[in-house]
């Protein structure tokens, strides 16, 4: 009896903590499609409003999917290589490098953002382009990048596999392209995972760095809390929604398979 | 070639791409929060100056009263989700999880639908009471926009050190004759010391530092992220803001530094 009464204590706090946490999310979903929320979902069900937002802001998703997708490349190329660097040199030094790298994540987005316009917010061309932008994120997420990758050195034998192949005569190179990166993949791919959510999503340093025409998805949302209908607000919402929950989703399923290997 | 200057050439497109964007610019912030009128004395500011200290202590109260609440709600959301098996459970931990990759600013958005002039709690309380209950661009506001985004994070590491946690422990403390409250109080708790302590400065750290829920619920809060954003860009008064995102940077820095050297595992803020 005392345990039934914990046990539906417990769950009901749980499902107050879940609503609070999912409620706001499907208001914003149910606004985003709704003619006018003041009125309530009787006032009918309308796409005007992704269409508007679509017209107004179609710019702001494009160039987030630019960004996270170049991120992506520039932590491919940097990360990888140095992730492999970091492992076979497992020394005093390698963990400091790691340390260091690590920093920005640590840090406030907004500090880094005023270290970079401090320094090379007078460049002008490189300050108006969408790459200063990239550059931040680039900083921003390369630690998850590099963790993810070394994560999965740690646990296949990589330094083996390397010697072996090296003892067989292959060269540096090829032993990274055939033999280090294959065997890196799960870790490449849960790192990429990630790199896209974070850039797709990042605000605080994107804020800073942003000119008026190179604006991301975050920036445009922020936008729109500020300055439109709370519909049209909410339809934006919607769409940073469809963009996002499949990544998180094959997030998800990744880890679980990990789990269950 | 070599295998060691191989391993050289790995580390070089990644040692380029922080020392040109983040050592010289972390270098030229810190040298820019000396360069005011006041010189290096300009990094006493936040502590002397009557104003950045009233904000300073805002923010770490702020900040502690989101870590011990979120911790609160995480551990008995999180023990209950990893002891019991029932139906629908999995759909439960979705919806408990799935608010980690938003943003700052969407956070604050889901907090002026809850608590905004148009929020449903306002609406609850004008039905229930007759009094419109709008509180989401006061400091409240912001309090449940940092839960909104850490109660999430804090779930998963509380799931994951309870399921690591020895259940022969427990049920030796109830053979020997222990309440259920003294096994969770010397038994379980102290058991998930480190999952508290780790998650604890993910949370405090992300709230000290988080700024886009601050600038949507924005107006009249004053918060350190807040208090550097309009030094920079109002007052263009660059010597404060450098000199205090290096205080803020250094705390979070430090907070989180502190736990991973308790927990021993890689801790990081985001948001």
């Amino acid at each position: 009896m005392r345990d039934r009464l914990l046990f539906t204590g417990q769950l009901l706090f749980t499902l107050l903590v879940a609503a609070f946490l999912v409620v706001p999310a499907g208001l914003s979903i149910a606004a985003g499609v709704t003619v006018n929320y003041f009125r309530g979902i009787a006032s009918g069900v309308t796409l005007e409003w992704v269409a508007q937002v679509w017209e107004l802001y179609a710019g702001t998703i494009l160039l987030s999917y630019v960004i996270a997708l170049a991120t992506l490349a520039v932590t491919l190329l940097a990360g990888v290589p140095a992730a492999y660097a970091l492992h076979v040199r497992s020394g005093k030094i390698s963990r400091m490098i790691e340390e260091l790298i690590t920093l920005p994540v640590a840090i406030p987005g907004l500090a880094l953002a005023l270290a970079l316009l401090l320094t090379y917010g007078g460049a002008s061309e490189f300050r108006r382009s969408w790459l200063f932008i990239l550059v931040g994120h680039v900083i921003f997420t390369i630690p998850f990048m590099v963790r993810s990758v070394m994560a999965v050195f740690a646990t296949v034998d990589v330094k083996t596999l390397d010697e072996g192949a090296a003892s067989l005569g292959a060269s540096p190179w090829r032993r990274f392209r055939d033999v280090i990166v294959p065997n890196a993949v799960p870790g490449i791919l849960a790192g990429s995972l990630m790199v896209v959510t974070l850039s797709l999503g990042e605000f605080n340093l994107t804020w800073m760095l942003h000119t008026p025409l190179t604006k991301t998805l975050p920036i445009g949302l922020a936008d729109s809390y500020a300055s439109m209908r709370l519909e049209v607000a909410s339809a934006y919402t919607l769409i940073f929604f469809i963009m996002i929950i499949p990544l998180l989703v094959a997030m998800q399923l990744f880890a679980d398979g990990k789990q269950t290997r | 070639m070599s295998h060691r200057s191989f391993v050289g050439l790995c580390l070089l497109p990644l040692a380029v791409v922080t020392a040109a964007f983040f050592l010289l610019p972390m270098a030229r912030l810190i040298a820019t929060g000396a360069e005011g009128p006041q010189g290096l004395a300009g990094y006493l500011a936040i502590l002397v100056e009557p104003r950045y200290r009233a904000t300073l202590i805002n923010t770490v109260l702020l900040a502690t009263a989101t870590t011990l609440v979120t911790l609160i709600v995480a551990t008995i959301v999180g023990m209950f989700l990893q002891r019991h098996r029932f139906p629908g459970r999995s759909i439960l931990i979705a919806m408990l999880t799935f608010p980690l990759a938003f943003p700052g600013v969407v956070v604050g958005f889901m907090i002026i639908l809850l608590a905004g002039r148009q929020g449903v709690i306002g609406d609850l309380s004008s039905h229930l009471t007759g009094q419109k209950l709008v509180f989401a661009y006061s400091i409240y506001g912001l309090f449940l926009g940092y839960l909104y985004f850490s109660i999430p994070r804090v779930i998963l590491t509380i799931m994951a050190a309870v399921q690591k946690l020895d259940p022969g422990l427990e049920e030796a403390a109830r053979s020997l004759g222990a309440g259920p409250w003294a096994v969770q109080r010397d038994v379980v708790l102290p058991a998930l010391a480190p999952a508290f302590v780790a998650s604890g400065a993910i949370a405090f750290a992300t709230a000290m530092g988080a700024f886009g829920t601050a600038f949507t619920l924005a107006t009249n809060i004053d918060v350190l992220p807040m208090l550097i954003y309009t030094e920079f860009t109002l007052a263009a008064n660059f010597a404060t803001s450098a000199a205090l995102s290096v205080g803020l940077g250094v705390i979070t820095w430090f907070i989180l530094a502190l736990a991973r050297s308790f927990s021993g595992s890689a801790v990081a803020a985001a948001g």
